[in-house]
């Protein structure tokens, strides 16, 4: 089970950077930036994970009931938030650039080299 | 000590909500006024500081030796630089009021929320925490980096920062993650408790790569620095002073704080490599970027790779990983940072007046007998003098006792020529511009000789200015006095000295967050002025002038010219692998980390 | 670089660090058996120290309060840098004008979309308003309710049309809203300074746990962020829209 769970988090970051390196459009490679990002949740939630726990609600269990890391929850909330930022950032971004430069593809992208 | 972080945020939230109603003038002072409170309450808090207050938000004092919410630590070091940062934004801030045509209250509002976040960078005590202010801090720097939308650069600048330095902020996350997985804790002094006395394994050690990975993206290490030079090059002189003067130092002041206040204890035993591996880095950067900033023309992107260059020499001090080697990092840091701020103002001016901050095109035109050019003039021929450590201005002080503390650590005194010679040739490149601008010196170069195409032309104001305002001139000229005198101020070494020494004591350290009773720190003691001092200052200032001197009168011996023909090559190949092209830097990133991951492994 | 050299290197520099990822994972605890102290400590004091029966969202806004300060800016900050980023610029009209407004509608609207959007928008309005007063109790909070309430928004958008989105929601006031709502909750954590002396102290009672009104300020705290997170993702889609619209217009 571990080698499932903590795979994963290993596998999203490096198929996400995988995708930017690759990627020639820059829409795509916003989402990839975001697969890696989701690789960061997996990781943070599994590791607060906790077998025969309860979530970490204690209006029906009795407070002290063995229940998952609340912290984990609190920081993933934390990390979505700036995921929706950054993306929002960065598609804004591409927005200007298709504009400008009539393209999305990075490669092309031109005024800055050397 | 809460305020130094609500005032500016808080601040933002006022302006953005009646950024339609206000005046213009209102807008700017509200935003003055509020980073200068910044600085007077950053300035308290750090005068108080005897060696470290900590502050529990919410009032949640730790339970024995967890800590349950979340603490301000702020000892000498950290709060130094949130007052540097604060002045820095203070001066960026004046300077803006006439800079921009057409600005809202949104810029005043985004440089109020930048400032909050470097000040919560400096003072958090919890890992987390520092995550937070760290992505706040670039969130608010791409939205400034691509102030100006009209332009093609600054989209392109953007993009390229805001996707590397997000990839870096995931690698830090990763690290922050898997030491909570290990600990369960997320403030440092509970981290550095519980992993202190284990060896480090790989989980400590990628831990560290990781976190390390984030920051140093940030602080523009080569080969993670790609991103800095496109940013630089292209967004606002008044942002750029706040990039190149404070944040990629602040990246690199994380750095030193989770060294030693979390992860030195387990690491103890392999201090020997990761001296190695940081002071590898450090060269690199420094060699690389000094000789991409004197084949530069365009004269924003040449001062960015100074900064990459000085990154590195900073680098090298903390990566000494002794006291000694902290400090002189922080003395040197204060003097670039006031110097860099001036030169970009400087830059911002010529941009101001005549749309173009090409070298090559401004030749001689700087000769006007008017205040703005006369200060930028000034600023140039003093900055690039002071950041060629001339005696006892500028960065003089720190330069040298980075050289001592370098000559100290055994095996490492050949790292001496490598400063001198960055620190020589990225100050040559600035006195060669001083030359060819304002003096009209040296041949006439025309616009496509160079093979590689410069940065194009990125007016920031609307069209060309007759005249300079006077806050334009008075703010560099300012920055560049306290730039050159600061080292003079015997209480500030003191100052550091003190701070790199609490900084350094991790013990300490831990037991101020839990107030146990700590052990005194005692401070690093000076090691005096020696007679070398002097002549590695000498060979720089020297070094520097020659090196301005050859580009403007090129020589036509035999030597000069076969040297020409073996170096232009290397040259061009090494400004080919700065592409503009965010897929590279991203192989790259990654091509980088693993490998300084493999010497981590190997350590 | 060529295509070619970028992906060698990539793939090197990858296997590397996926490598080095899997060194550091097998040092992690077995996945389901972590003790964390920090964990533990929260989860047993959680309702006895704040009256919270919803641990996760005492420690978003009670407990790590400051965090959470941030990731609101953070937020805020891209709302403005959007705003600045698709800012309009010299010789370029946002926004579609009156006449046309009927073709914005979203695309394959129909009146049984329209029926149904409609009906929605009442439960979803109260579902977001549930989560926002509810966080400290049940499963919630200001950021799951601010997103709720702004897909009421959408809703609207989605049966009625732009334009009809942007009379409901006058882009000044959606401002105003986002930011009081992040000064708000600032001036949440200003009161305990005021209040308690130490900034973001809770310095309400906690009440009895499981009631409406306990908690101290965590329900303040949570609405104040709701009404952040609903004002800044209607303006996110807003400057998004405009574009969209800017663009097929052309």
């Amino acid at each position: 089970m571990s080698v499932l769970a903590y795979g994963t988090a290993a596998w999203l970051m490096l198929v996400g950077l995988y995708g930017i390196v690759t990627s020639r459009n820059l829409i795509h490679m916003v989402i990839c930036v975001s697969v890696v990002q989701s690789s960061t949740y997996v990781l943070i939630l599994s590791v607060g994970y906790r077998v025969n726990a309860s979530a970490p609600i204690f209006a029906d269990i009795p407070p002290g009931s063995r229940a998952v890391d609340p912290i984990v929850q609190a920081l993933t909330l934390t990390d979505v938030v700036v995921e929706a930022t950054v993306v929002a950032l960065l598609l804004a971004l591409a927005v200007q650039a298709h504009k400008r430069f009539g393209t999305l593809d990075p490669s092309e992208l031109t005024p800055l080299r050397g | 000590m809460p305020l130094t972080v609500a005032v500016p945020l808080l601040g933002a939230a006022v302006l953005a909500a009646f950024c339609k109603v206000l005046p213009r003038a209102a807008i700017d002072a509200i935003g003055v006024l509020c980073a200068i409170a910044v600085v007077t309450l950053c300035a308290l808090v750090t005068a108080d500081t005897g060696h470290m207050i900590v502050y529990w938000f919410g009032g949640f004092h730790p339970h024995g030796s967890v800590a349950v919410g979340i603490s301000f630590s702020v000892d000498r070091l950290g709060g130094g630089m949130a007052v540097l940062s604060a002045v820095l934004v203070t001066a960026a801030m004046v300077y803006s009021v006439h800079y921009f045509d057409e600005i809202g209250s949104l810029y005043s509002a985004l440089m109020l929320v930048f400032l909050g976040a470097m000040v919560g960078f400096c003072l958090t005590g919890d890992l987390f925490d520092l995550f937070v202010f760290f992505e706040l801090m670039s969130v608010a720097a791409y939205a400034l980096t691509a102030y100006k939308i009209e332009e093609a650069g600054p989209l392109q600048g953007a993009i390229n920062f805001g996707i590397t330095n997000s990839v870096g902020s995931f690698f830090m996350l990763t690290g922050i993650a898997l030491l909570y997985g290990r600990t369960g804790a997320l403030n440092m002094a509970q981290i550095a408790a519980t992993l202190s006395g284990h060896p480090a394994d790989g989980l400590v050690k990628v831990a560290l790569l990781l976190i390390m990975g984030g920051l140093l993206i940030k602080a523009a290490i080569v080969p993670l620095h790609f991103w800095l030079a496109d940013a630089h090059a292209v967004a606002p002189a008044p942002v750029c002073v706040l990039f190149s003067g404070v944040m990629v130092e602040l990246a690199l002041y994380g750095l030193a704080r989770v060294y030693w206040d979390v992860m030195s204890g387990p690491l103890a035993s392999h201090a020997g490599g990761l001296r190695a591996t940081l002071i590898a880095l450090g060269v690199l950067t420094a060699v690389i970027g000094a000789v991409m900033c004197v084949a530069q023309r365009h004269i924003k992107r040449m001062l960015a790779f100074s900064t990459i260059s000085h990154t590195g020499t900073f680098l090298i001090g903390i990566g000494l990983l002794n006291p000694h080697g902290l400090a002189a990092a922080a003395q040197y840091v204060v003097a670039h940072a006031f110097l860099k701020a001036a030169l970009f103002m400087a830059a911002g001016i010529l941009l101001h007046r005549f749309v173009s901050v090409d070298e090559h095109e401004l030749r001689g035109r700087g000769r006007g007998a008017d205040a703005g050019l006369r200060v930028a003039a000034l600023v140039f021929v003093g900055g690039g003098l002071g950041l060629a450590a001339l005696p006892v201005v500028g960065t003089f002080f720190g330069k040298s006792a980075l050289e001592s503390a370098v000559g100290d650590a055994h095996g490492y005194a050949w790292v001496i020529a490598v400063l001198i010679l960055t620190a020589a040739l990225t100050a040559g490149a600035i006195l060669r511009v001083a030359g060819r601008v304002f003096a009209g010196w040296g041949p006439e170069v025309s616009r496509h000789h160079s093979e590689l195409s410069a940065v194009s032309d990125m007016p920031e104001t609307l069209g060309p200015h007759d005249r300079t305002p006077a806050v334009m001139s008075a703010t560099p000229a300012i920055l560049l006095v306290v730039g050159l005198g600061i080292g003079l101020v015997p209480s500030l070494r003191d100052a550091i000295a003190q701070g790199a020494a609490t900084m350094t004591d991790r013990a300490s350290y831990v037991a101020r967050v839990f107030d146990l009773h700590a052990a005194h720190t005692v401070p690093v003691p000076h090691a005096p002025l020696s007679a070398e001092a002097f002549v590695f200052a000498a060979l720089t200032v020297v070094v520097a002038v020659l090196t301005a001197w050859l580009a403007l009168r090129p020589p036509s011996w035999r030597v000069a010219r076969t040297g020409e023909r073996v170096l232009t090559p290397m040259i061009v190949a090494v400004r080919r692998l700065h592409s503009g092209c965010v897929n590279d830097y991203i192989a790259w990133v990654v091509a980088g980390i693993a490998v300084i991951g493999g010497a981590l492994a190997l350590i | 670089m060529s295509e070619r050299a970028r992906l060698v290197m990539f793939l090197a520099g990858g296997a590397g660090l996926a490598a080095l990822l899997g060194w550091a994972l097998a040092g992690l605890p077995a996945f389901g058996a972590f003790n964390g102290a920090y964990a533990l400590l929260i989860n047993h004091v959680v309702v006895a120290q704040r009256a919270a029966t919803d641990a996760v969202t005492a420690v978003n806004f009670d407990y790590r309060g400051l965090d959470t300060f941030g990731e609101e800016f953070i937020l805020f900050t891209s709302v403005i840098g959007l705003a600045v980023l698709l800012r309009e610029q010299r010789g370029e009209h946002t926004g579609p004008s009156a006449q046309t407004s009927d073709e914005h509608r979203f695309q394959g609207s129909s009146q049984a979309l329209r029926g149904l959007t409609l009906a929605l928008i009442g439960p979803i309005v109260v579902l977001a308003l549930y989560l926002d007063s509810h966080g400290a109790l049940t499963p919630g909070g200001g950021f799951q309710g601010g997103v709720v309430g702004a897909a009421a928004l959408l809703m609207v958008f989605l049966g009625g049309g732009y334009m009809m989105m942007r009379r409901v929601s006058p882009h000044g006031m959606v401002e105003l809203a986002e930011a009081s709502g992040a000064a708000g909750y600032g001036l949440v954590g200003l009161g305990g300074l005021v209040f308690a002396g130490v900034f973001f102290k809770n310095f309400l009672g906690g009440g009895t746990p499981g009631q409406l009104v306990s908690a101290g300020t965590i329900p303040f705290s949570s609405m104040a962020v709701g009404l952040e997170v609903t004002g800044a993702f209607v303006l996110l889609w807003t400057e998004f829209l405009d574009q969209a619209l800017m663009v097929s217009g052309e």
